[in-house]
């Protein structure tokens, strides 16, 4: 197939994307508290660097997280990975340590971290990369409300 | 952090403005047949929304990006106060001799934020309607 872009004209760069990768997109809701605190600095730059989220009884969202997977549709069953394997490992790694939590306090993983939508972002990957084995992790995308999202994903890694 | 992964942050804003599509470079009859309705001479508005999409270092003592209240003040001065509630044709100038259509409003408000001091502009997504989205991420390299 290499030989067949090249003769086509397409730049090299254009070589490495693979043609038949499809991106399929799985979302699911949880719902958690959290605060923003550094310990390291004073109650009054914290209170000026995070404002409301530096309540310290904490505050909650209902978070919408979307998991993109790329893969080659499996000639046999036409799909990159089973959905409902999908939904079982964001169940077991996601929604169980997650939902209905205090992330500061609940989320092992966080601790220690300002638990951000960037830095429960890359949680997130950290926990599902490893466990999905067909096709690859290609982003996830956390929504902490309908206007605010934080995405992670490899670095040089486009489109979906 | 240097684990290879990118980390991006997307915050959504509203703005409302008029416009009306129409070329200096086509007859009345042209502009009537392309832009259809958008041609209206009197224009017509709608309730845009903006996307934008930086990237950068999580600084680990913040666990951010930029601080969001960073990033709605610089939007806030570059686009949403020049835009909203306004005819982008008569009042933006960017618009004077380049039509408004949504292709165009997001290279320009890309040309706008692409300077946020703060994390790198990695695109801008402008929805017209509920059902038209166009997105801008800057020129190939």
């Amino acid at each position: 197939m290499e030989g067949a872009n090249v003769s086509c004209g397409y730049p090299p760069r254009i070589k490495r994307i693979e043609k038949h990768m499809v991106y399929l997109t799985r979302k699911l809701e949880f719902s958690a508290s959290h605060l923003y605190h550094n310990p390291a600095l004073s109650a009054e730059e914290n209170k000026r660097i995070f404002g409301k989220c530096n309540n310290p009884h904490g505050h909650g969202h209902n978070y919408t997280l979307e998991v993109t997977v790329a893969g080659e549709p499996d000639p046999v069953t036409g799909m990159v990975l089973d959905l409902k394997e999908l939904k079982e490992i964001l169940e077991r790694e996601i929604t169980q340590r997650m939902d209905h939590r205090f992330l500061n306090y609940e989320v092992a993983e966080l601790k220690g971290q300002i638990p951000t939508c960037e830095n429960i972002a890359r949680v997130i990957w950290n926990l599902l990369e490893p466990k999905i084995n067909k096709g690859h992790l290609h982003k996830v995308r956390l929504y902490e409300t309908a206007d605010l999202y934080a995405e992670c994903y490899r670095n040089g890694a486009h489109g979906a | 952090m240097n684990d290879g992964l990118k980390i991006g942050l997307g915050r959504r804003y509203r703005f409302s403005a008029s416009h009306r599509l129409h070329s200096s470079r086509m007859s009345e009859e042209e502009n009537r047949r392309i832009y259809g309705k958008c041609n209206n001479p009197y224009g017509h508005g709608h309730n845009y929304v903006l996307e934008v999409n930086v990237s950068g270092t999580v600084d680990p003592a913040t666990g951010m990006i930029a601080n969001l209240a960073d990033l709605d003040s610089f939007v806030e001065r570059e686009v949403i106060e020049p835009f909203d509630h306004k005819s982008l044709n008569e009042d933006v100038a960017a618009f004077r001799e380049n039509v408004p259509t949504t292709e165009n409003i997001c290279k320009v408000i890309y040309q706008r934020l692409k300077h946020f001091p703060k994390a790198r502009l990695e695109r801008v997504r402008v929805e017209e309607t509920g059902n038209n989205t166009f997105e801008y991420a800057g020129e190939e390299l």
